[in-house]
């Protein structure tokens, strides 16, 4: 495999060759025709005509693109495409994703596993309404919806001879993959955490005053002495659920075309895949989940959340003290809810297939206002700021044999689905895979917005500290120094029709 | 060869089925949607003068007859939940009053045994009937009034939880009954009357705002189910909608029915509760009323498509039915779909009538009872296979499911997928 990744960064022409030979997540594929490559190619062009909406626009997630709802369920409708006995796998997905884990032992096996440590009790905990967590308003509120990952640096990953360029990224020696703030009882809290903001300005050329507040973090209240010297601290919030299934569905060969690792078109925008050892598919392939795209496959993000978020174990990972460390004994050694009903793991293949499905059928919403004049202006600003070099328009999806509701359907995702070096203000400097600390994969940027209306708030980035979407494009650096420098010489009708455009995503 | 060119007459078939024909059975779903709401409305008007009674003067007696007249309130409105999912505004207003399940200690007292959703829903033991003054994601709320903004805007859903209910009939199950704490056993709900009590009479403190809340809650039900019931009358949006585009009506019809019989009930509320054997999962779980819940769910699909409703002082609505626009054009399919509707019904009337005599559905939940796992599978099944039925009917009427519908690649022979 090595071989096929040193291979392709030596002769980048030969892309497509190689990037045939990593497994897509999805295994049930019908290949491309020549026709159909062609159609392909033309209509995923993205568009230079901005006097009216696209064809097929309005419909960001194909056949699967969901009504538009008023209400806070806008982002839990499942695929619109799927059939009636789709739907129950969906309902029982979504059941088992709200469900609340109790810890072990238990008299209910199906629901016993949670913990030793963990930072919520379930999916819907920190994935609200299926959109965005947010970072806790002030000292009184909620932290769930927001983790501490802890992260090392790696010097001598096993991967490193099969992965070209592979960074890695270690667990804190004690604590492990994150702070958890939760423990069953008799366990030790991890820690928490606070945060405190340093407030900064950006004038804009017409002399628009923009604070920006950045976060500083701070562990606090740790359970198990120091941290590691050399470990990172990393904040995140939940991502936003929809669309996912359809973001798996995208042949690699796709995204990697997208990929320009030496800039050699030098429009100083790169675009890295990261490539990661997925459990899943036991095989290295493309990361395409989680901030830095660490998840290949849907399963692979699911058991890892379930692993670190609520110390529940499964087939992927099947210890079933979570992210207890060996530094942790207690913690290692308490009751686990591993019992042989479920092969001797806490969530079974069977429900943690039909989360999967449930992740992989939550659909987006419908655009709204998509030829409305000053979005389309907006939309034209967008592509000629160079936003589209990350946020790609289009993709279509594989042809699937089993013609589940994500095959061969043009999306409207607004990612490229690689990393990109977005600055150091915006660095977290932990590595993970391929990615360095300053690179980040490229969000999806459909059904943005509708973040105020799941979420009733507008906070963006991996830690939620841009509170809108002017101060999340403020933001940017790195590669996308110039885009958003672009943004900043905008007048103001300018900048308000890109945020209208961005709002009707 | 066979099927398509079968298929391709019956296309043709459909089109020759007048639209009168059409117009009129949406016309009766219509209408037995308006008296199914207003079977509703005067149920919990009814349900409504049993809390004001039991909150005037508290005593064993009124707190039952406040139960019975919630028990009898959710027939009717049971029966209305085929109208959601193909009527959107059903869907989306179905929430207020319908959400389940849902952490009660957000509400009021829960056991100290209750397995603390504590560190997971912070919300779960707020008890805004204990605290007055309360926290709620950093904000600080005043609920010395428990009135129905209070409940509707700031606790229902509190923090994006969605077992954050603070509305609807299962809130008020919950404050009639109180918690199920009998897991397999026997017994539902047990929650004195002295709940209510006044001053030396009252247990577990707070009647006063226990009462209020109640009373609140009760009375935003009403409100609630009067606005929707108010949409089916003539000129009312949901009769707007649906009179639109005849054939889009008719996909309505059909999708509440599958979405209905499938996913939602023989998944969400039968097959997940066996999956996890979780006595929690059911559906009315406060008062044990989960096979009624269950029955007159299939009862509603039933006579949806059949056209005919007998409404709660006897007296029938009746009219051009689904069944009959089917039977027009495949007698087969039109049979097949009313014998599985009477075969579910057959199953639910089973597990109903076991229920009945004293076997409550969270027992029929237990690990290893074969006779409990058996009922509800049986119903499972009945569901399902009708579910086919109904997906059968659909192609015979010529009709592209409503979720397929308005996708741009089946109208444009250009669309990059097929």
């Amino acid at each position: 495999m090595g071989f096929f990744i040193t291979f392709f960064i030596t002769f980048f022409y030969s892309i497509s060759a190689v990037s045939d030979t990593l497994p897509d997540p999805r295994s049930d594929i019908i290949p491309r025709t020549k026709e159909e490559l062609i159609r392909i190619s033309k209509i995923t062009l993205p568009t230079t005509n901005f006097s009216q909406a696209e064809k097929f626009e309005n419909n960001s997630a194909g056949e699967t693109t969901a009504r538009i709802l008023k209400n806070t369920n806008a982002f839990s409708q499942n695929s619109a495409n799927l059939s009636f006995k789709s739907e129950l796998d969906f309902k029982l997905g979504n059941a088992l994703f709200r469900k609340l884990w109790v810890s072990s032992p238990s008299s209910t096996l199906a629901s016993d596993g949670l913990g030793p440590i963990f930072n919520a009790r379930s999916c819907q905990r920190c994935h609200l309404k299926d959109g965005r967590g947010h970072p806790p308003k002030n000292g009184s509120d909620s932290t769930v919806s927001f983790v501490i990952q802890l992260v090392r640096p790696e010097f001598n990953s096993k991967w490193k001879d099969e992965i070209e360029g592979y960074l890695g990224g270690l667990p804190d020696p004690t604590y492990g993959n994150q702070l958890q703030e939760f423990t069953t009882a008799g366990i030790r809290a991890e820690g928490s955490f606070e945060i405190e903001h340093i407030n900064t300005e950006v004038y804009l050329a017409d002399g628009t005053i923009v604070k920006l507040q950045e976060p500083i973090y701070k562990v606090k209240n740790l359970g198990y002495g120091k941290l590691h010297s050399e470990t990172i601290i990393a904040p995140r919030i939940a991502p936003q659920m929809i669309g996912l299934g359809l973001l798996e569905a995208i042949p690699n060969a796709d995204i990697i075309k997208l990929s320009d690792p030496n800039d050699r078109n030098r429009d100083g925008i790169s675009g890295r895949a990261n490539y990661v050892y997925s459990r899943d598919l036991n095989e290295i392939t493309l990361g395409r989940f989680g901030l830095k795209a660490t998840s290949a496959t849907l399963k692979d993000q699911s058991a890892v959340a379930f692993f670190n978020d609520i110390g529940i174990s499964s087939s992927l990972y099947p210890e079933g003290y979570g992210d207890c460390t060996n530094q942790q004994s207690l913690c290692q050694n308490a009751p686990n809810g591993n019992t042989q009903v479920h092969n001797d793991v806490e969530i079974s293949d069977q429900a943690l297939d039909l989360t999967v499905f449930y992740t992989q059928n939550l659909a987006v919403p419908k655009r709204r206002n998509s030829d409305d004049p000053d979005v389309l202006w907006g939309k034209k600003i967008f592509y000629k700021s160079g936003c589209i070099s990350c946020h790609n328009p289009k993709f279509v999806t594989n042809r699937l044999k089993e013609k589940t509701a994500q095959s061969f359907q043009l999306i409207w995702p607004y990612t490229d689905m690689l990393l990109h070096d977005m600055g150091d203000r915006l660095a977290d400097n932990a590595t993970a895979g391929r990615a360095s600390g300053n690179e980040w994969r490229t969000p999806p940027l459909w059904g943005i917005g509708l973040t105020n209306q799941v979420s009733g708030h507008t906070q963006f980035l991996h830690d939620g500290r841009a509170r809108n979407l002017l101060e999340a494009i403020l933001w940017h650096g790195g590669e996308a120094e110039s885009s958003r420098n672009k943004v900043v010489e905008l007048n103001k009708k300018d900048r308000d029709s890109l945020i209208l455009f961005l709002e009707s995503l | 060869m066979k099927n398509i060119i079968l298929s391709t007459s019956i296309f043709l078939l459909s089109s020759s089925i007048a639209f009168a024909d059409k117009s009129a059975v949406i016309e009766n779903y219509a209408n037995i949607a308006l008296a199914k709401f207003e079977d509703s409305v005067i149920t919990a008007k009814k349900l409504q003068t049993s809390v004001n009674n039991l909150i005037a003067s508290p005593s064993a007696e009124t707190l039952n007859a406040a139960k019975s007249a919630w028990l009898l309130s959710r027939n009717p409105y049971q029966q209305t939940e085929v109208y959601r999912f193909g009527n959107a505004i059903v869907d989306d207003w179905e929430g207020k009053v319908n959400a389940w399940p849902l952490d009660e200690g957000l509400i009021d007292y829960v056991s100290a045994t209750y397995g603390g959703a504590t560190d997971e829903n912070e919300y779960a033991v707020l008890n805004i009937i204990a605290n007055p003054k309360l926290i709620l994601s950093g904000m600080s709320i005043d609920a010395t009034n428990i009135t129905r903004e209070l409940l509707s805007e700031t606790l229902h859903e509190a923090d994006e939880v969605e077992s954050n209910v603070a509305t609807g009939y299962h809130a008020v199950e919950f404050l009639l009954w109180g918690q199920d704490l009998n897991g397999h056993g026997t017994g539902a709900g047990n929650r004195p009357w002295t709940d209510f009590g006044k001053e030396n009479d009252c247990t577990n403190q707070n009647c006063d705002r226990r009462s209020s809340y109640l009373k609140t809650a009760t009375d935003l039900l009403v409100s609630d189910l009067e606005w929707m019931h108010a949409q089916w009358q003539t000129g009312g949006d949901a009769r707007l909608e649906l009179t639109k585009d005849v054939n889009n009506g008719l996909i309505a019809m059909l999708t509440g029915m599958g979405s209905l019989s499938y996913g939602e009930q023989a998944g969400e509320r039968m097959k997940l509760g066996l999956m996890l054997n979780d006595p929690e999962e059911e559906h009315d779980c406060f008062s044990d009323n989960t096979h009624n819940s269950h029955y007159y769910d299939g009862l509603g699909i039933q006579n949806v498509y059949l056209g005919t409703y007998k409404r709660i002082d006897g007296s029938i609505v009746s009219g051009a039915s689904l069944s009959s626009l089917v039977a027009a054009l495949d007698v087969d399919a039109d049979i097949a779909l009313k014998s599985d509707l009477t075969s579910t019904m057959v199953e639910l009337g089973k597990l109903k009538e076991a229920a009945d005599n004293g076997f409550a559905y969270d027992q029929m939940l237990e690990k290893g009872n074969k006779k409990g796992e058996a009922l509800i599978l049986n119903a499972v099944n009945g569901l399902v296979t009708q579910t086919r039925s109904i997906e059968r009917a659909t192609i015979v009427l010529g009709l592209q499911r409503i979720s397929f519908e308005g996708s741009d690649s089946l109208d444009d022979p250009n669309a990059v997928f097929n």
